[in-house]
C-alpha cells in the first residue's frame, strides 16, 4: 500500500547510528506478532511463567514461614509474595526477550523478513520490549491474582501492582535485549542467568529484608533493578507508600530508559554492517 | 513509458578491508525485468540487501522509484516487495496469518488485507494450504508464499533473491511461469541468480557481476552474440593430448573469430558456424565431440573463469 503522501523523512531516517531512536507506533505491530504467537500457547507459558514462583510462595513461604514466623511484623508469606510478583515478573520478561527473542533474531529470521517492511530496527526492539513488559504483566498479575485469592491482596492499592510488573518486565526486557545482542549463541545466556538473574533473584529483598545485610551488601543491593521494584512491590502491598517509594519508582524508571537506549544501539550494532 | 524506477551509481559496500560491491552503476527500467548473474560471493545478495535497505551503502548514490534509499528508507520499501534469499517466514504463523501479520507491517488494513491475501494465493496455487502450518509446505510452496508476502502491499518494484534455487524443476517452472506473469501485469522485477537458464528465460536485461563489479551488462541475446558467438563445439581431449595437439588437428581450418579456449579434459571452440569445424574432424577418429548453440552460460564461464567458487 501507498503511504498517504506526507512530508519526507528527515535525510537521517534509517541511518545506522542516529542517536534518537526512530520509533514510531507501528512498534505496536511487532508487539501484536509476539500477542498473536503468545495467543495459540498462553496456557502452557502462564503455567511455565507461574508455576516456579507459586512453589517457592508455597514451600518457602509455609514451610520456611513457620521457622521464620514473621518478618517486619508480617507473616513470613506476606513478606514473601510482593517480592515474587516482581521476580515472576522479571523472569518471564527475561525469558522472551533472550532465549524469545534470539531465537527471532538469528534462527527464525523473523527481525530480517520485518526489516523488508517498512518498520526500522529499533522499533522492532521497541516491539520486543514491550512485548517483553506485557508477558511481564501477565505473569506479575497472575501472582496478584493468586495472592489476592489467599488474601495477602485485600487494598485497593493492590491493583498498582499491574503497572508495576510492567515496569519491571520492560526493564528486564531492555536488559535481556542487550544480552540478546551481545549473545553469540543460546549458551551465553546460561552466563547470564547464572550471574546476572540468580543473584538478583536471592539478594534484592524478596527473601529477606535488604537491611540484615552488612553496609556492602547493601550498597550492592542498591544497584540491583529488581531491589528498587521489590521495595515498591512492598510499599504498595503494605500500604506504606512513601517518598522512598517515589525515589525507587524513578530509580526503575531511568533505568529502564537508559537500558532501552542501549540496547538499541546494541541490536543495531549486531545487525546493521 | 522508459521511467527509470531503480538506478545505482558508483554503488559501493565495503566490510572493514573487504569490498563486497565495487562502485557498480546500473538502470532499471519501468516493466522490464532485470537481472543480476554472478557466481557465489560476486556481491549480488550485497547489491539486493542495499536496495531494500537491509545493509547500509558505504558510498555512490541509490536511488529506488526516484528517492535515495537510506534517507526514504520507510518510504521505499512501503514501495517495494521483498523475497530474500533465505526463507524468513513466520515459522510461528500459519499461511494466512503470516500474510495479515506482514500486512499489518505494512499499515494495510485487516479488510483489504484478506482480500489481497485471498487472491494472491490462489493465484499462486496456495488457496488451499491458507491454514497450514509454515512447516508443512513443500519448498516450493514456502517460495511461492514468499512471493505472495512479497506483493502484499502492491509493490511498484519487486526484488527476487535467488527465487528458486533449490527447487526441483517443476516447482521452479511454476516460479517462472508466474513472474513472467506479474511482469505482464507491470511489476517491474529485478531478481539475482546464478541459474543460466533462470536469466535467459525470464530477463530482458541483465548484468553478469563478478568480485563486486559489472563484467558486462545487456539483453541475453546481445551478450551470447557478443560473447560466445552462435556455435560452440566441445572436443574431448584424449589421453595426454594438449589443447594445442588437438588444434593440429583441426589443421588451422578453424573459421573467423574462432575463439579457443581449454579446460581440464575439453577444449572449447566458440564459432560463427561449428560446422566447417566439425568437417574437419575425421568421422573415423573415435573423438567426443559435441556441437550445440552457444547459451548465457558459455558468456558466463568466458567472462567470470571456470575455476571453482566455494
Amino acid at each position: 500500500m501507498r503511504e498517504a503522501a506526507g512530508p519526507r523523512q528527515p535525510v537521517t531516517a534509517g541511518r545506522a547510528f542516529r542517536m534518537v531512536p526512530d520509533i514510531t507506533r507501528r512498534a505496536f505491530t511487532v508487539w501484536f506478532r509476539d500477542a498473536k504467537v503468545w495467543a495459540t500457547f498462553y496456557k502452557a507459558s502462564l503455567i511455565g511463567d507461574l508455576g516456579e514462583p507459586l512453589l517457592y510462595l508455597v514451600a518457602m513461604g509455609w514451610g520456611l514461614g513457620k521457622l521464620v514466623g514473621t518478618v517486619d511484623g508480617v507473616p513470613f508469606i506476606e513478606f514473601l509474595a510482593p517480592g515474587l510478583v516482581c521476580s515472576t515478573a522479571m523472569y518471564a520478561a527475561t525469558f522472551e526477550c533472550t532465549f524469545g527473542a534470539f531465537t527471532r533474531m538469528t534462527r527464525q529470521k523473523t527481525y530480517d523478513a520485518i526489516l523488508a517492511s517498512p518498520l526500522s530496527l529499533d522499533e522492532i526492539v521497541a516491539g520486543e520490549v514491550l512485548w517483553g513488559g506485557t508477558k511481564g504483566f501477565f505473569s506479575g498479575g497472575a501472582m496478584i491474582l493468586v495472592m489476592a485469592l489467599f488474601g495477602f491482596a485485600g487494598s485497593p492499592l493492590a491493583l498498582l501492582g499491574l503497572p508495576l510488573a510492567f515496569l519491571i518486565g520492560l526493564l528486564f526486557a531492555c536488559l535481556s535485549m542487550i544480552v540478546t545482542a551481545k549473545a553469540p549463541s543460546y549458551d551465553f545466556f546460561s552466563y547470564y542467568f547464572t550471574l546476572g538473574i540468580a543473584p538478583m533473584f536471592l539478594f534484592s529483598g524478596v527473601f529477606f529484608p535488604i537491611q540484615t545485610l552488612p553496609q556492602w551488601g547493601r550498597t550492592l543491593a542498591w544497584f540491583l533493578p529488581l531491589t528498587h521494584g521489590v521495595n515498591v512491590s512492598r510499599a504498595i502491598f503494605t500500604g506504606t507508600v512513601d517518598l522512598v517509594t517515589a525515589a525507587d519508582l524513578a530509580w526503575l524508571l531511568v533505568f529502564s530508559a537508559g537500558a532501552f537506549l542501549v540496547s538499541v544501539r546494541a541490536i543495531r550494532k549486531r545487525l546493521v554492517m | 513509458m522508459t521511467d527509470i524506477v531503480l538506478s545505482a551509481s558508483d554503488l559501493t559496500k565495503r566490510y572493514g578491508s573487504f569490498t563486497a560491491v565495487d562502485g557498480i552503476s546500473f538502470d532499471v527500467r519501468e516493466g522490464e525485468c532485470f537481472g543480476f548473474l554472478g557466481p557465489n560471493g560476486a556481491g549480488k545478495t550485497t547489491t539486493m540487501r542495499m536496495i531494500t535497505n537491509h545493509v547500509p551503502v558505504t558510498e555512490g548514490s541509490l536511488t529506488v522509484l526516484g528517492m535515495e534509499v537510506m534517507a526514504n528508507a520507510r518510504e521505499v520499501k512501503s514501495r517495494i516487495g521483498v523475497v530474500p534469499q533465505d526463507n524468513n517466514l513466520d515459522t510461528d504463523l500459519r499461511v494466512l496469518e503470516n500474510l495479515l501479520v506482514y500486512s499489518r507491517y505494512h499499515a494495510i488494513d485487516r479488510k483489504t488485507a484478506l482480500e489481497r491475501a485471498g487472491e494472491l494465493l490462489g493465484f499462486f496455487q496456495l488457496g488451499e494450504h491458507a491454514q497450514s502450518p509454515i512447516d508443512r509446505l513443500s519448498g516450493g510452496m514456502q517460495r511461492r508464499l514468499l512471493i505472495v508476502r512479497g506483493l502484499i502491499n502492491e509493490p511498484e518494484l519487486l526484488i527476487l533473491d535467488e527465487p528458486t534455487t533449490g527447487l526441483d524443476p517443476q516447482a521452479r517452472h511454476v516460479i517462472w511461469q508466474k513472474l513472467r506473469a506479474l511482469k505482464s501485469q507491470g511489476v517491474t522485477l529485478v531478481l539475482s541468480t546464478h541459474y543460466m537458464e533462470e536469466a535467459e528465460r525470464l530477463c530482458d536485461r541483465l548484468v553478469i557481476l563478478d568480485h563486486g563489479r559489472i563484467l558486462v551488462e545487456g539483453s541475453p541475446k546481445e551478450l551470447i552474440e557478443k560473447h560466445a558467438g552462435s556455435d560452440v563445439v566441445e572436443i574431448r581431449l584424449e589421453e595426454g593430448e594438449s589443447a594445442g595437439d588437438c588444434m593440429k588437428v583441426l589443421d588451422g581450418q578453424v573459421p573467423d573469430k574462432t575463439v579457443a579456449e581449454c579446460s581440464a579434459d575439453t577444449l572449447y571452440l566458440y564459432a560463427p558456424d561449428g560446422g566447417k569445424i566439425l568437417d574437419q574432424i575425421p568421422i573415423d577418429s573415435g573423438r567426443t565431440v559435441l556441437r550445440r548453440r552457444a547459451t548465457l552460460e558459455d558468456v558466463f564461464l568466458r567472462l567470470t573463469g571456470r575455476e571453482l567458487r566455494e
